[in-house]
C-alpha cells in the first residue's frame, strides 16, 4: 500500500495509524498525528485504518521563538 | 490598552501579569526551559509544530514547560495564510490551546513577515475563536486592518529575527503604540534588557524575547534581567517620565547662593 508520510511516497504494510507510529519507533506521547488533514488524538489511532493514498503527517513540538 | 490595579495584560479574554513572553528555540538544553522560566516568572512562551525526523524523534518541547505557563504555538514554516492556518488548526486539536502566533515568512535572508498573508490568516483564524497574535511589520495600516480582523494583539518586529540589534524599529513602533487599541508586543530583535526597557518605557505592552536568554552562557540570568527591565521600563512609563529637554534645568534652587563676593 502506498502512502503519502510527512510529504514523502512510502510503501507499507501497516492496517492502522498505531501500526505506523509503532513501525516508525517514535516516542508516542510526543507524536501528533494528522489522518487526511484531520488530527487524530491517541486514542483513537487504532481506529484509523490507513488506505491506499492517505496522506498522513506525524508531527512533534519542538523549540521555537 | 486594557488596565486595572493590578496592571494586568489582557490578551483576548486571558489576563497576564508579566510583561516578558518567551520562547523555546536554540536552548542549549531543553532542561534550561523550565529553569529560565522559573527564573523570569515568564507566563507565556512560544513552541514550533514540526514534521518529526526519525534522526532526532525524542524532541517534545512540551514536556519542559510547566503547566502554569500559557502556551503560544506559532506558525514559523508558513509561507501562505493557508499553510499558518493549517498549523495553527493542528496546534490546538492538539491541546496547545487557541493562542496563536501567526507568523508567515517567504524572506529567508531577513525573515521578514509576508503581511498580506499574515492579514489573511488572522482574519480566519480570528473567525474560528483563536487569539491571534500576528508577528507584523511595524505599520499602522497593516495594524489596524489586523485590529479589525479580530487580532488579540500586534506583534511587531524591533529588528529582524535573531539579530539582537534592539529596536531598530522603533519610530514606526512609537506610532502604533499611539494609536492601536490594543496590545502591542514588541517582537524579534530584542538583544539586551535595555533594548527591553526602552521598549516598554516607550509605552509597549509586552516584549517577546527568545533568541538573547537562549543563546546567553546563562539564560536564567538572562531571563531574570529581561525581566526585571521589563518591569522597571513597564514601572517608568506609568510613571509618566518627564520630557526630555534641551538645556539644563538645575535640580538645586538657583537662589541663595553661598558665594564669594
Amino acid at each position: 500500500m502506498k502512502i503519502r508520510l510527512n510529504g514523502k511516497n512510502l510503501s507499507i504494510t501497516c492496517s492502522t495509524l498505531l501500526d505506523l507510529i509503532v513501525h516508525q519507533n517514535l516516542d508516542q506521547k510526543a507524536v501528533v498525528a494528522e489522518y487526511n488533514y484531520k488530527v487524530v488524538k491517541q486514542d483513537d489511532w487504532e481506529k484509523v485504518k490507513i488506505n491506499n493514498g492517505d496522506n498522513i503527517e506525524l508531527l512533534s513540538f519542538v523549540g521555537g521563538g | 490598552m486594557e488596565q486595572d490595579k493590578n496592571d494586568t495584560l489582557y490578551l483576548g479574554k486571558q489576563g497576564f501579569s508579566n510583561r516578558l513572553l518567551t520562547g523555546t528555540g536554540k536552548f542549549a538544553s531543553r532542561e534550561l526551559i523550565p529553569v529560565m522560566l522559573d527564573a523570569c516568572g515568564s507566563e507565556m512562551i512560544t513552541v514550533a509544530l514540526r514534521r518529526i525526523d526519525k534522526m532526532d524523534q525524542t524532541e517534545n518541547i512540551l514536556k519542559f514547560i510547566p503547566d502554569n505557563v500559557t502556551l503560544l504555538p506559532n506558525t514559523s514554516g508558513a509561507r501562505t495564510a493557508k499553510e499558518a492556518v493549517r498549523i495553527a488548526r493542528i496546534a490546538k486539536q492538539a491541546g496547545c490551546g487557541s493562542f496563536i502566533k501567526i507568523e508567515v515568512i517567504t524572506d529567508i535572508k531577513y525573515l521578514l513577515p509576508d503581511n498580506s498573508e499574515t492579514l489573511k490568516a488572522t482574519e480566519i483564524l480570528a473567525k474560528e475563536d483563536f487569539t491571534v497574535l500576528p508577528y507584523m511589520m511595524p505599520d499602522l495600516t497593516l495594524a489596524k486592518k489586523l485590529e479589525q480582523a479580530g487580532a488579540a494583539a500586534v506583534m511587531p518586529l524591533g529588528a529582524p529575527i535573531g539579530s539582537n540589534r534592539g529596536l531598530e524599529m522603533k519610530p514606526m513602533i512609537e506610532i502604533l503604540i499611539q494609536n492601536m487599541e490594543i496590545p502591542v508586543i514588541v517582537d524579534a530583535g530584542i538583544g539586551k534588557p535595555s533594548d527591553a526597557a526602552l521598549a516598554m518605557e516607550m509605552g509597549a505592552d509586552a516584549v517577546l524575547v527568545n533568541t538573547a536568554i537562549a543563546t546567553s552562557w546563562d539564560p536564567a540570568m538572562a531571563a531574570k534581567a529581561f525581566s526585571m527591565a521589563v518591569k522597571a521600563g513597564r514601572m517608568a512609563y506609568l510613571a509618566e517620565m518627564a520630557q526630555d529637554t534641551k538645556y539644563a534645568k538645575a535640580s538645586s534652587p538657583l537662589t541663595g547662593f553661598l558665594r564669594e563676593d
